[in-house]
């Protein structure tokens, strides 16, 4: 069973490693993100440190998007899903997996677009970086537990790739709230005390909705 | 139940809910005390939460449905889960409106993020997501599985989105707070109105269900005309 | 007792049918041809058949030998349609390694490149699968389709876009799995090929079955005749 997640996640590791096709495309458009709210943000430049937790999370959030988007949508080519469909596996197996490969690759975009950010907002972090690590960490975790699966959700639907941010977003919130809330503490406020209820909430959501994901997958996955 | 019990039945709770509606109009307006500090504009707090009391009913139902129609595959559970998400929907607006009408000669802004009002923004979105994904599937068993699944998540989502707004608001607290509180002699319009509104859910869910139990009639007439052919 | 059991099929979309009340048992060791109009319901059956898409009413049974729902049956079944379910960015051996996994087949290096070679693309097992050509690409999903040696193979147009050498390969490999015992079904446009491959034929028309014979009781031309028949009804 352990093989057969590790060869799902090392399928989808291999391909991307190849063409790096959603690696550009969510590493361009994170930082694409960060330069829009550099002109979004003009007008409160002096406090910008105050709003780069915020923009850090959107951005993290709409790249992650496209690359939960090509983690089904790629399969969609030569009917790749049906063959994966065929096989006679828990099809939980090929929701770890995935959602393995997503977070791997999201991880790698966050770390880029982060150092992005530090250049452009001219930010100093060093000290801070272990707690970043863990936040981003288990934010990312907790969006790619339940992004997988509506993904998987979407990519069958007529709308496709342009239904998933709307079906995404609002379930992905406390994620989002607790992950730039705990970001903002780490960054700015400094109080550390203050760190254990959004991570635990971030925790308590992934566990949830990893869970979750993994029974309700079997249902999502048709054709 | 047959069709002329069904009848019945939605006569009966038309009846019922006719005269809840009024005795709650009543309740409301006429009998509730005027409170001190916002005076008659506070009344629409008996419209407000009890449609968000039944918006959540709502979303209840839906989880119920969703999960009914994951363990038995009958249709039946999916049209009960469609209209319950309908109807939540509509609720849920109501509160969206009331909100902002309430807000503004009180506070002198339309919106206000408190609690309340952003979970229910955000319970809103989620489940106008369900009814746009159910729009895009177009087999309809597919359509029933998916949403089911979509209904589970959103309704297990829904508290730890509340619970994550109001964490942030204590953290970033805002000038105007929601008045929650109610007197003694507030309760009974309250009451009232909180079960108009649970009746006016019921009657609609029958209402809805029995259009779509129409539409797959018709469908399945259609399908019969176009084999004939 | 059949292996392969459709009681009373139905798939509807609203208000278009794609089957209605469609009945067929297959026994093991046939080979059944299937012919249709396009839109007549071949491949909307072919997908419920491998449990890729469930009815609106009716069931599928696999007796393997105990009854078992199209899901149930994964194991027991392969499926190939046009499209490959190959990952271009691969190599050949690298998608029939990761198939191979993910069906718990303990195939090594060697036997990886032995089942390649049995498809006739020997020594261009290390190359990206974009590179092949069409008809190479529909080698090697027959390799990934089959690696497991199912006992029923569900084919929906597996000659389409082939060229001649494709096709050719494509007959020999059927009639040698129909030899060794295997049961096919096979949704087909050429109707010659469908019929010289076949030992029943079944025409599909509106969602149910309209013609249903063994092929030793038919000549090509009368079969021929009677599917134009059946596709001129309206």
């Amino acid at each position: 069973m352990i093989g057969k997640t590790w060869a799902v996640f090392h399928k989808d590791l291999l391909i991307e490693l190849r063409t790096k096709d959603s690696l550009n495309a969510m590493l361009f458009f994170g930082i694409v993100v960060l330069v829009i709210f550099n002109f979004a943000l003009e007008s409160v430049r002096e406090t910008v440190r105050a709003a780069v937790p915020g923009v850090l999370w959107v951005a993290f959030a709409f790249s992650g998007t496209l690359g939960l988007n090509r983690m089904f949508a790629a399969e969609k080519e030569n009917s790749c899903l049906q063959g994966l469909l065929m096989l006679p596996i828990d099809r939980g197996i090929i929701y770890v997996g995935k959602m393995l490969a997503t977070t791997v690759f999201m991880l790698i975009t966050e770390i880029v677009i982060f150092v992005f950010c530090l250049v452009f907002f001219n930010l100093t972090v060093w000290r801070e970086i272990p707690w970043l690590a863990v936040v981003f960490f288990i934010g990312t975790l907790g969006f790619a537990a339940v992004g997988t699966l509506l993904s998987a959700v979407s990519v069958n639907t007529k709308m496709r790739e342009v239904l998933l941010p709307l079906i995404l977003f609002p379930v992905v919130l406390p994620i989002l709230i607790n992950a730039v809330e705990a970001t903002n503490i780490i960054l700015n406020t400094v109080d550390y005390g203050a760190l254990r209820l959004p991570l635990t909430i971030m925790t308590v959501f992934t566990i949830v909705f990893g869970t979750l994901s993994y029974l309700l997958f079997d249902f999502v996955l048709e054709e | 139940m047959s069709e002329s019990g069904r009848h019945r039945v939605d006569a009966v709770l038309g009846a019922l809910l006719l005269a809840g509606m009024v005795l709650a109009l009543y309740m409301a307006f006429l009998h509730a005390p005027r409170e001190k500090t916002m005076g008659d504009l506070q009344r629409i707090f008996y419209f407000h939460v009890p449609a968000a009391i039944t918006g959540l009913t709502a979303f209840a139902v839906n989880f119920a449905a969703s999960l009914m129609y994951l363990i038995r595959k009958n249709r039946w559970w999916d049209s009960l889960a469609l209209a319950a998400a309908e109807l939540g929907v509509v609720f849920t607006a109501i509160v969206l409106v009331t909100g902002p009408i309430w807000a503004k000669p009180v506070w002198f802004v339309w919106w206000t993020w408190s609690p309340r009002l952003t979970s229910s923004l955000v319970l809103w979105l989620l489940y106008a997501a369900y009814l746009l994904l159910r729009n895009y599937v177009p087999d309809p068993e597919r359509r029933a599985s998916v949403s089911a699944v979509f209904g589970i998540v959103a309704f297990i989502d829904a508290p730890i989105v509340w619970f994550s707004i109001r964490w942030w608001r204590d953290i970033h607290p805002a000038p105007m707070l929601e008045t929650g509180g109610l007197s003694p002699s507030m309760r009974p319009a309250f009451l009232v109105c909180w079960i108009a509104f649970q009746l006016l859910f019921l009657y609609l869910l029958r209402r809805r269900m029995a259009l779509e139990g129409a539409r797959l009639d018709i469908e399945q007439m259609q399908r019969q005309a176009d084999m004939s052919r | 007792m059949p292996l392969i059991e459709v009681q009373e099929l139905a798939k509807f979309f609203g208000r278009f049918s794609a089957l209605r009340s469609l009945r067929l048992d297959v026994q093991e060791s046939q080979f059944v041809s299937l012919f249709g109009r396009n839109g007549a319901g071949k491949t909307t059956f072919l997908k419920i058949l491998a449990g890729l898409s469930r009815p609106s009413a009716g069931a599928v049974r696999i007796h393997d030998p105990a009854p078992l729902a199209p899901q149930a049956a994964r194991g027991s079944m392969g499926y190939l349609s046009h499209d490959t379910a190959l990952y271009l960015d691969l190599t050949a051996v690298e998608n029939l390694r990761f198939y191979a996994r993910l069906l718990g087949l303990p195939f090594g290096e060697r036997r990886l490149t032995e089942e390649i070679e049995r498809v006739g693309l020997g020594g261009r097992g290390q190359e990206p699968v974009r590179n092949y050509s069409r008809g190479m690409q529909q080698r090697l999903a027959i390799a990934r389709a089959f690696l497991h040696h199912p006992k029923i193979l569900l084919l929906d147009e597996p000659f389409a876009g082939l060229d001649q050498g494709g096709t050719d390969f494509l007959k020999r490999y059927l009639a040698a799995a129909h030899a060794g015992g295997k049961t096919c079904l096979m949704a087909i446009h050429d109707v010659a090929l469908g019929y010289e491959l076949a030992d029943r034929l079944v025409v599909i028309e509106r969602g149910v079955v309209a013609l249903d014979v063994a092929r030793s009781s038919l000549s090509l031309e009368e079969f021929q005749q009677r599917y134009r028949t059946i596709a001129e009804e309206r």
